[in-house]
């Protein structure tokens, strides 16, 4: 055995499942293991998704000034209601994280409790940005009154819209669980939920940032 | 109930289209019928339409790409034709329906002729060549050909139901948005191309976890085929640019539907922003379905030499150099925007240096090929051909980089000419190419060679008959998507190009006698030991065609040319070593997820186009329903048992044996 691979500790399983050639890093190792194939998988989808949400990004920055005689970002924000949505998804996100532990321990009724606190926080979240679009809506300032609520409703919607297909995801995952238990299959499907669950806090914490405390500064 | 769709969407009052529909409709039936009264439907329902085996997907990738590929070749004689006789007269097509024509020409081509042979190609091979069994996600695999297969259906329905975009094959707002494009045609485009380009990112995904997480053992990153360089770094172009499309496309959707305010011209709208986006994925596209093609021709040239490639870290290094630059150069689309000096220097710069990558590669195919025995195979004209024609059609390309130059260039026919100069000789001879150097490893027999040189010969030479005059046209000042034209100088050129695509259309008869003829005679031509050409990577170390689970014992790869090395040690032991140990193999089980997926795509694209929002719902629970379906499912895998293993590999390695290393067919 190589001197590299005499490294390898039990306590980095991803380089013991792909071998002591991939630890040099010329990757004859051989095929990988499922799980380290799915996850790898999904990481690239994730990279796809971040490019499209970057593109709505760059959108809205183009946008952002193009008020067309409508609002401004200051005068329709209101910083403490996305406080509570922030909180929200933050929160379910710890929950998904106690879910990773319920799968690693195997327990059936932490994980059903900690997936439907995380599916609960999920629609709090969802709930009220809708408020916050209907309100807006209300007052005739929907995302066909200017070019920049056009992108404001498309970039913070089409997070929206993941977190919606996030929680029918999460819906089967918990069904699978229950009727399936602990397989390796669904522990996979699980490891890119719980990645895609992170991912939409992450994009959120951007959404918080970009949109949401710049516009009110601006 | 129908939404939009009432009886006026079919153009009874339009005898072309009405009658190529309903051609077109006769013969899918005709052949429904005929599988049907052969009893074929069970053996296609369980080998190829559910089929999750990268070969077989590969192959309907590859048949879809060449369907499609006529389909686009019959819109370019209609235009070439239209060009020839509309000199001060309306020719024989309206205009509304030219710029259907024109616009569904290019779509086609790009999207679902180019794209679907790339990706066939790189599907049947890629596995075998990194000696693995199957790709990383073998049912996404088959979701991603029947999401293309739908968007290609889509366009063509266009043909009868409803009309096709007329604002040419990127539809560039404002003239895109509804209040200058009512009708459905754009929509069409945009759920056709919506849909196949998701299909297209999950098979990029799919390939970059391939060949980065599976490759047989031994077989390092520097000991990858070249093809496999070049699919990888198209695939991570895909990743990076298609969700740009993905993007882009829904927010013109977005305005159509919902009336929101990205590219309109009222409400702060901004139509350059859409120009920036679509190119912004345009670009790389370009480099997406080339990269692979110089793979090709990277294996055929080094093959049909009898040589390693020459400089293959450099090849490498050039590829990924590509790779990256061909992100920093979409402005050159659209230097007349008015971005200013400085932004269009950087740009057409920018563009200008991709050429030294391309310059990399010219060389080392160029040196591959000095000193070595070369043999002139149908594949290894096409490459020529290409080498020759690529390079040309480069330097018009840098000529065009120089934004002066653009600026009396931007649109016209120069420009037209320019990229099929590319697209042609880059793409389509190197799918041709690849077609013909892998067709016995495929299905088992060569094909015959006399009309494959004679369709070789026939498209090089209608190739240039056809676009060299549309440079000169271009220079004359004839601007692109012309219905109708009144300069006299154009005339001869014009007529020139439309004789060029009879030479075109004599190429593509032959390319389909070829087809034809070595179907008759396929036990002459047949492959038995899986080796036809003398081949030095790990696809000619299996059977022709291989068998589900392409290698009974996985290789292992000790040099960058691994069966090279294999023969040459096999050479020196005086004929291959001993039995190796079989063992039963897990193979993926076949899945109907990828076609029912298709069908409700389709559902939820018409519904979409039409508005029958109902119908639109229907889709969508039934695609959720087929999710839940396969991830339902208990046992993803069937077994092979050894002994079934052991009795499909003896009977290649007999037939191997019997055959002296290194002595092909030509």
């Amino acid at each position: 055995m190589s001197a590299a691979g005499t490294t390898i500790t039990i306590s980095d399983p991803y380089r013991l499942a792909r071998g002591p050639n991939l630890a040099r890093g010329h990757g004859g190792g051989g095929p990988a293991t499922k799980r380290v194939i799915v996850g790898y998988g999904f990481w690239l989808f994730l990279l796809s998704d971040i490019v499209i949400f970057a593109c709505l990004f760059a959108t809205y920055t183009v946008l952002a000034n193009a008020t067309a005689g409508g609002p401004r970002a200051r005068d329709i924000f209101d910083l403490n209601h996305v406080a509570i949505e922030t909180a929200c998804l933050l929160a379910s996100s710890f929950f998904c994280g106690l879910a990773t532990i319920a799968v690693a321990r195997r327990n059936q009724i932490l994980i059903q409790a900690a997936l439907i606190a995380t599916g609960l926080l999920g629609l709090a979240f969802i709930l009220l940005e809708a408020s916050e679009f209907a309100a807006l809506y209300a007052r005739g300032d929907g995302p066909t009154r200017s070019a920049f609520l056009t992108g404001f409703f498309t970039l913070v919607g089409c997070h929206g819209v993941h977190v919606t297909a996030g929680l029918l995801w999460l819906g089967t995952m918990m069904a699978q669980f229950f009727a399936k238990g602990f397989r390796p299959d669904i522990g996979r499907r699980f490891l890119c939920f719980s990645m895609f669950w992170h991912f939409l806090d992450i994009v959120w914490v951007a959404i918080f940032s970009l949109v949401y405390l710049v516009g009110t500064r601006l | 109930m129908l939404g939009k769709l009432t009886w006026d969407a079919i153009p009874f009052d339009q005898p072309i289209p009405l009658i190529s529909g309903a051609v077109v409709i006769l013969a899918a039936l005709g052949v429904l019928v005929w599988v049907i009264a052969k009893g074929w439907l069970p053996y296609l329902w369980k080998e190829w339409i559910t089929s999750v085996d990268h070969k077989h997907i590969g192959i309907m990738y590859v048949l879809l790409g060449l369907l499609m590929l006529v389909r686009g070749f019959i819109d370019a004689i209609m235009m070439r034709a239209q060009q020839a006789l509309a000199f001060h007269a309306q020719g024989y097509l309206p205009p509304e329906h030219y710029d259907q024509v024109f616009s569904a020409h290019g779509t086609i081509m790009v999207l679902f002729a180019a794209m679907p042979l790339v990706i066939g190609i790189m599907n049947f091979v890629v596995p075998l060549q990194l000696g693995v069994r199957d790709v990383a996600f073998p049912t996404l695999n088959s979701v991603s050909f029947w999401l293309t297969a739908t968007g290609a259906l889509l366009v063509n329905m266009s043909l009868i139901v409803g009309e096709f975009a007329r604002t040419g094959w990127l539809p560039y707002p404002p003239l895109s948005e509804l209040r200058y494009s009512p009708g459905v045609g754009v929509d069409y485009y945009l759920w056709a191309v919506q849909i196949s380009g998701v299909g297209t990112l999950l098979t990029g995904i799919n390939f970059v976890t391939t060949i980065l997480e599976m490759r047989a053992p031994g077989m390092t990153y520097f000991r990858m085929p070249m093809f496999c360089w070049t699919a990888l770094a198209s695939c991570l172009l895909i990743l990076a640019a298609f969700p740009v499309l993905t993007a882009t496309l829904a927010m013109l959707t977005l305005d159509r539907y919902l009336g929101f305010h990205f590219f309109t011209n009222e409400a702060g709208g901004n139509a350059m922003m859409f120009m920036n986006l679509i190119w912004a994925w345009g670009h790389p596209e370009v480099y997406i379905l080339v990269l692979p093609a110089f793979g090709i021709y990277s294996e055929v040239i080094s093959t049909f030499s009898g040589k390693p490639l020459f400089g293959y870290r450099s090849m490498v290094a050039a590829t990924l150099f590509i790779c990256i630059v061909s992100f920093c150069v979409w402005l050159h689309h659209f230097f007349t925007m008015g971005a200013g000096g400085d932004v269009n220097a950087v740009f057409g710069i920018a563009t200008s240096i991709i050429a030294v990558g391309t310059g990399v590669k010219m060389y080392n195919w160029l040196f591959t090929m000095y000193g070595g025995r070369i043999r002139f195979t149908t594949p290894m004209l096409w490459s020529l051909g290409f080498m020759t024609t690529f390079i040309t059609g480069g330097m018009t390309g840098v000529l065009l980089a120089v934004p002066p130059a653009d600026f009396l260039l931007h649109n016209s026919m120069f420009l037209v000419a320019h990229f099929h100069h590319v697209i042609v000789g880059g793409v389509v001879f190197a799918v041709l190419a690849g077609i013909t150097y892998w067709w016995p490893k495929a299905f088992g027999y060569r094909l015959e060679e006399f009309w494959g040189k004679a369709a070789f010969w026939f498209a090089l030479a209608g190739f240039y008959v056809t676009f060299v005059p549309l440079y000169v046209v271009g220079i004359l000042g004839m601007t692109r998507r012309l219905q109708h034209y009144d300069v006299a100088e154009w005339r001869p050129w014009l007529m020139i190009s439309a004789a060029g695509i009879l030479v075109l259309i004599a190429g593509a008869i032959c390319q389909m006698v070829q087809l034809s003829v070595s179907f008759l005679r396929r036990n002459e031509l047949r492959d038995t030991t899986g080796d036809p050409w003398d081949g030095r990577s790990l696809e000619w170390a299996t059977a022709s065609p291989p068998p589900v689970f392409n290698f009974a014992v996985l290789p292992q790869v000790q040099d960058a040319e691994a069966f090279w090395d294999v023969k040459r040690r096999a050479r020196e032991m005086h004929g291959s070593g001993s039995e190796p140990h079989y063992e039963a193999l897990e193979m993926p089980r076949n899945s109907s997820t990828g076609f029912v997926c298709a069908f409700f795509a389709t559902i939820i694209g018409f519904a979409l186009v039409w508005h029958i929002w109902w119908l639109m719902i229907v889709g969508l629970v039934g695609a959720y329903a087929t999710f839940v379906v396969f991830a339902w499912r208990d046992v993803p895998e069937y077994v092979i048992p050894a002994e079934e293993v052991a009795r499909l590999d003896r009977a290649n390695r007999i037939a191997r044996q019997e055959a002296p290393y290194g002595a092909s067919a030509i």
